[in-house]
């Protein structure tokens, strides 16, 4: 056993002699929930970038990297903005990454622009977070990635000529209803309402908001919720209400038809339609790839969904900016890295757009189909490698 | 006139669903607190642990979801004795202040607890296909899981009100209630009638943990998050009366459902302002003795 661990230290010395170059540390950041209800995305984006880690360690150039973890627990911002500072002032870390939730990012933007610290965001959609800080790359997605695509397809392709909007009311929740609502209304559809339906911190009982739509007979009803556990109620309200034999067709973004909570949905789920750029049923090679890795790593039944494979990429996107400032990394060698960056995803082409620092990619409609004894999505139709309309089109805060 | 009539049957029926299942999941912090005079901060972590149980039974032995729901409440009930016997005993004749701190410690550690075993993700149960979907109840399409809540409350109501108020052991339960001393000075056991409620109550808390499972979800958190509502239901109600937990409940979860319904800006704003209004006229609750 000894005599093993000395020759793996021998090893990795001497790739490193042969290397030419002296290994740096670098001190990564993450913020992430880590405890409390949004655990469970906290989790899927840790194994995400700790698969990276493990399968691709010559991707860091042989230097160090180390996680310094913080829990940012809720989605209200504070807790995650004190974790920000402590990690620039105290742990003088030279990136950050993490951010499940759009405020937490906000949160922190001034600080990073202030200790000129990078920030790659892992989930957080709100579109017009990049504008808030120079220093921000975002591998995840926008809001209107999904929304604006969807009001288009709504319109034109499922027959949708009136709508009801429900949202999670926090930044992403309106970003969604102002991004499905402008590519709705742009095909010719109608918005009859769109009702906030609360916070993101507890699921509530969806049951009133979604009697008050059933009651309203639209054509569509598009939901923006978390993911995670509202997305199930979302599902399960739906199908308690008869909704769907009510003709109104659920529709939203990627989030309601999580991959990690498709199998915990009823039956009603079927058929749904939503807009997302990735699920762990996509049947590319790199993704059968990654997911048979995530399986090996993490237990058969797990599943990768679109926040694990966010932690995935913007891990690369890391280790590329690392590699490329050879261990040495500064703010500005970082962001300059780290703008045009390309990448060949489990979810397919991305590339970090030089101008908003935000990520190009596909949207996918998906479908949920019931096939060999389990929920699962097929992709019916791609809309390829979409640039944020948000800030393609100058609307509202993108400007 | 047909819509409206429409909203007005969803808003009655959904909030009546909601009021049930607060009035299970409160009623036995009402009678603890009112019997005992014990501040029990930690009834949402015994409703936590029927909720949990219930998923365990059947994923793991596979037992039926109406039996798992029995039983987990049957099983929660008989784990809480312990509690009862070697934890809360000590600090009856404490102040309040010690029983708040020990309680919600208790409820920290069962958060903390239910972390590490089931990690924090929610869990989800299947109900039975009878139970999902809509019934028909002879006057229009219903959710079948929040008629099988109402019918659950119902018949706990009448149970309860019978055991109270027509058994021997209901008789002495309020007797206790009022006047402990004189109880105990006429030969009444009070030291297991304290058992029994305590049993009974977390019991009750832990049916309604396993039925709100399908409605609000089930997460290490809930044992705080939906603490708030027990206390609301208790303080409203008034302490140790089954009747005020019942009006209470669904008093609440009709002013809960009609605000989201109607306002949803308004949120969860309502719910609040009424316990305030009401507090503010009748601080002891609706039908709460000094």
């Amino acid at each position: 056993m000894k005599f093993r661990n000395i020759l793996i230290g021998f090893v990795a010395v001497s790739a490193l002699a042969m290397g030419g170059a002296s290994a740096a540390k670098v001190k990564i950041g993450v913020v992430l929930p880590y405890s409390g209800g949004a655990a469970q995305f906290g989790e899927q984006i840790d194994r995400g970038m700790n698969l990276f880690i493990k399968l691709h360690k010559a991707a860091f150039g042989g230097h160090e990297i180390e996680l310094i973890k913080r829990d940012s627990k809720r989605p209200g911002g504070d807790i995650a903005k004190n974790a920000v500072q402590e990690l620039i002032t105290r742990e003088k870390v030279d990136l950050l990454t993490g951010f499940v939730f759009s405020p937490n990012a906000m949160a922190s933007a001034p600080l990073i622009t202030q200790g000129k610290v990078p920030m790659v965001i892992m989930n957080a959609g709100t579109a017009w977070i990049p504008k808030l800080s120079p220093y921000i790359v975002r591998v995840s997605f926008t809001m209107w990635h999904a929304g604006y695509p969807m009001g288009g397809y709504a319109m034109n392709k499922l027959g949708c000529k009136t709508a009801v909007i429900g949202y999670t009311n926090y930044p992403p929740g309106k970003d969604s209803r102002n991004a499905f609502t402008t590519g709705f209304e742009k095909a010719g559809g109608k918005v009859l309402e769109a009702i906030p339906m609360g916070g993101p911190r507890q699921v509530p009982d969806f049951t009133p908001f979604f009697q008050r739509v059933k009651n309203a007979k639209p054509d569509c009803f598009y939901i923006f919720v978390p993911a995670g556990n509202h997305a199930v109620a979302v599902v399960k309200t739906y199908a308690n209400l008869g909704m769907k034999t009510a003709g109104i067709r659920l529709i939203g973004p990627g989030d309601i038809t999580q991959d990690t909570k498709l199998q915990s949905m009823p039956k009603e789920a079927e058929g749904m339609i939503t807009v997302h750029h990735y699920s762990a049923d996509y049947k590319t090679p790199v993704n059968i790839a990654f997911v048979k890795a995530w399986k090996t790593a993490y237990g058969a039944d797990t599943t990768p969904d679109f926040m694990g494979v966010a932690g995935y990429d913007g891990m690369a996107a890391i280790a590329h900016a690392i590699t490329v400032q050879n261990g040495a990394v500064t703010a500005e060698g970082t962001m300059k890295a780290l703008k045009g960056w390309s990448y060949d995803s489990p979810r397919g082409k991305i590339t970090i757009d030089p101008e908003t620092r935000d990520i190009i990619q596909d949207s996918n409609v998906h479908k949920v189909v019931y096939k060999d004894g389990r929920m699962m999505i097929e992709v019916i139709d791609t809309i390829p490698q979409v640039k944020d309309p948000c800030k393609a089109h100058a609307i509202g805060k993108c400007k | 006139m047909e819509q409206i009539a429409r909203a007005a049957i969803s808003i009655l029926f959904d909030g009546v669903a909601y009021g049930m299942l607060l009035f299970i999941m409160s009623v036995g912090l009402s009678i603890t607190m009112g019997l005992m005079g014990f501040v029990n901060l930690a009834h949402g972590a015994f409703a936590m642990a029927g909720g949990y149980i219930l998923v365990g039974l059947m994923a793991g032995p596979g037992v039926p979801f109406v039996a798992a729901l029995v039983l987990a409440a049957v099983i929660v009930a008989v784990l809480s004795i312990p509690f009862e016997r070697y934890l809360y005993r000590r600090l009856y004749q404490a102040d309040e202040l010690d029983h708040v701190l020990l309680s919600i410690g208790l409820a920290f550690m069962a958060t903390a607890a239910i972390t590490f075993i089931h990690g924090p993700s929610t869990v989800s149960v299947t109900v039975p296909d009878y139970l999902n979907g809509q019934i028909d109840l002879g006057f229009g399409l219903f959710p079948a899981y929040r008629s099988f809540t109402i019918a659950v409350g119902a018949l706990l109501i009448l149970g309860l009100w019978y055991g109270f108020e027509g058994t021997i052991i209901g008789a002495k339960i309020r007797a206790a209630v009022d006047n402990r001393r004189m109880a105990e000075s006429i030969g009444i056991n009070v030291d297991r009638l304290f058992v029994i409620a305590f049993a009974l109550g977390s019991g009750l808390a832990a049916l309604g943990g396993g039925l709100a499972i399908e409605i609000i979800g089930m997460e290490p958190t809930f044992a705080l998050t939906y603490l708030v509502f027990f206390l609301i239901v208790v303080a409203v109600g008034g302490l140790g009366s089954i009747r005020g937990a019942f009006v209470a409940a669904l008093l609440l979860g009709l002013i809960d459902t009609a605000g989201k319904y109607l306002w949803p800006d308004g949120g969860a704003f309502f719910i609040y302002a009424v316990t305030v209004a009401i507090l503010l006229i009748k601080p002891l609750g609706l039908f709460g003795r000094a």
